[in-house]
């Protein structure tokens, strides 16, 4: 995510010719790259979540994450991509966001290049981001959050969690993560620890569906979660291969290693499964692989085959683990698992590149871990960042909800729409109409 | 005129609608219903919470013949609905007052 040292890397053979020279492959990739994020979100995440949904909250829950990615995209040109990759002119406040220079991207030409492809492909791209990153906290709260309050809440969020977040970790020189020498390939912290975390405290705050844990929730059709998985899968190699930057060698590695990491990881949860219940379930094996997905994100441009074999498995034991016993133990209703699955393994992913990555300059960006080769320091940095991006999540969640809530005079739906389902209570409208 | 209504395992409603059509049986209802016996019902998974689902679906035929062709009907069922595990169904046999052919008027065993 490190565009300016990935345009230095790519420049570093043709010195001679001028910097900052549009590439069309780059381009083109980056393009197709942009797109392929944006189908993850209001097809692979909405399906993925709808299916699991019962059926009569299954188009609310639709629309909570399609409404998610156009609001949060709307308010990511507005401001969010100033405050993540804009420059603040003070050092105190550019280690935190980047300031309202680019406001409405002002400023920004449609000749300008990011590297060596346009600035507005790359405003584009890392919108799809900031969209899927609040879609996935959706998950935890479905069947009983008011739309509105659901709405606002993502177009705060995204200006007052999500861009700092993101500037932080990829805000360039001068951002407080960025210049520690933090390893986040494309998200891991970003993204998945990011939108898991908010589920988690949105669904402590808004509280329990009726009736959980004691009445069946049954997921409307585990078909449309497989296919929703499947869509993820294809729409992530924007998101990793795409983190390149560029139609290059590193994409490639991206490229592969999510590839291993994914199908690693769906056979690890199916048989974890057989083994404990003494069934592989088709839900199992779909959110193995979302898991894995999830996992490699951080990595994924940094790690060896084998690496990714390691961040595969163990990324979906942890998944597993948050959410067939973690969530019981402390009994809080994450109703899709945006924490047990997105949270979880995204921290150990991230955790993981620190001890995994290969020492290679070619691949690394600027840490311990390419300047000496000092391991633990990048072990100790990939800590730091983990902590700095959890906390600020925590409490700008918290903040975030309960502002949402004062302007919609409270969070929850009443307990009669809720009962009716949310699709006809809410939407007016009905999952089938047979 | 006996009704007999039958709850059977979904997958042989196919053979039992042609057993009894072969022994001229000559027209019934047939309903998807749910619901328990001595089989209880099953457990379902979904990451890694079971659901024990107390009602399993079955079908339930109707149909209404004269009182000479009861023992062949129930009997005719039985066959072709067993498979001899727990969970088969049942049948049960109660009596018609009055049987009505909207379409001409009949009335009774003419309108069977």
């Amino acid at each position: 995510m490190k565009k300016w040292l990935v345009a230095l890397l790519l420049a570093l053979p043709s010195l001679v010719l001028a910097e900052d020279t549009l590439d069309t492959g780059d381009t083109a990739w980056m393009m197709m790259s942009t797109a392929l994020v944006l189908l993850m979100t209001p097809a692979g995440l909405a399906l993925f979540y709808g299916g699991m949904t019962r059926s009569k909250n299954v188009l609310n829950t639709y629309a909570m994450v399609f409404g998610a990615f156009v609001v949060a995209f709307i308010v990511w040109i507005v401001a969010g991509y100033s405050i993540a990759f804009g420059t603040a002119e003070s050092a105190t406040v550019q280690n935190v966001m980047g300031g309202f220079g680019n406001v409405l991207l002002h400023g920004i030409k449609w000749t300008d290049l990011s590297g060596t492809y346009p600035t507005y492909v790359f405003v584009a791209f890392q919108g799809t981001f900031a969209a899927i990153t609040v879609a996935i906290a959706s998950g935890s709260v479905i069947e009983r959050i008011k739309f509105s309050t659901w709405l606002v809440f993502v177009a705060i969020w995204g200006l007052v969690v999500y861009a700092p977040v993101a500037h932080m970790v990829w805000g360039g020189d001068g951002a407080l993560l960025f210049d520690a020498g933090a390893l986040d390939f494309a998200g891991g912290t970003v993204v998945h620890m990011n939108g898991g975390l908010a589920g988690l405290v949105l669904a402590i705050l808004v509280g329990k569906r009726t009736g959980y844990p004691k009445s069946a929730m049954k997921p409307a059709s585990v078909m449309l979660t497989a296919l929703g998985a499947a869509i993820l899968w294809f729409g992530w190699y924007g998101f990793n291969a795409g983190s390149a930057f560029g139609a290059n060698a590193i994409a490639g590695v991206a490229l592969l290693t999510t590839t291993i990491a994914t199908a690693v990881a769906a056979i690890t949860w199916m048989l974890a499964e057989w083994i404990v219940y003494k069934k592989p379930t088709l839900l199992g094996i779909a959110t193995g692989a979302v898991s894995g997905l999830v996992a490699i994100t951080p990595a994924a441009g940094f790690v060896s085959v084998g690496g990714a074999f390691v961040v595969g498995i163990v990324g979906t034991l942890f998944a597993f683990w948050g959410v067939t016993v973690l969530k019981k133990k402390l009994g809080y209703d994450d109703s899709l698992d945006a924490f047990g699955v997105h949270f979880l393994a995204g921290l150990f992913g991230a955790l993981a590149t620190g001890l995994l990555a290969v020492k290679d300059n070619d691949l690394l960006w600027d840490g311990p871990l390419k300047a000496s080769g000092d391991r633990m320091g990048q072990f100790i940095v990939q800590v730091e960042s983990v902590i700095v991006v959890g906390l600020f999540t925590l409490v700008g969640t918290v903040v975030v909800y309960y502002i949402a809530t004062a302007l919609t005079g409270g969070a929850r739906v009443d307990e009669e729409s809720e009962s009716m389902g949310l699709d006809e209570s809410v939407h007016g409208e009905k999952y089938i109409n047979s | 005129m006996k009704r007999v209504e039958a709850v059977i395992k979904p997958f042989k409603l196919e053979d039992v609608k042609d057993a009894l059509a072969e022994i001229g049986v000559t027209g019934m209802t047939v309903s998807e219903v749910k619901g328990y016996g001595r089989q209880k019902g099953h457990s379902e998974l979904y990451r890694g919470a079971e659901y024990v689902v107390d009602f399993l679906p079955k079908i339930k035929m109707e149909m209404v013949v004269s009182e000479d062709m009861v023992e062949q009907t129930t009997n005719t069922i039985v066959e072709a609905a067993r498979t001899g595990k727990i969970g088969d169904g049942k049948i049960f046999v109660s009596d018609i007052e009055k049987i009505i052919r909207i379409r001409t008027g009949e009335e009774d065993n003419e309108a069977i």
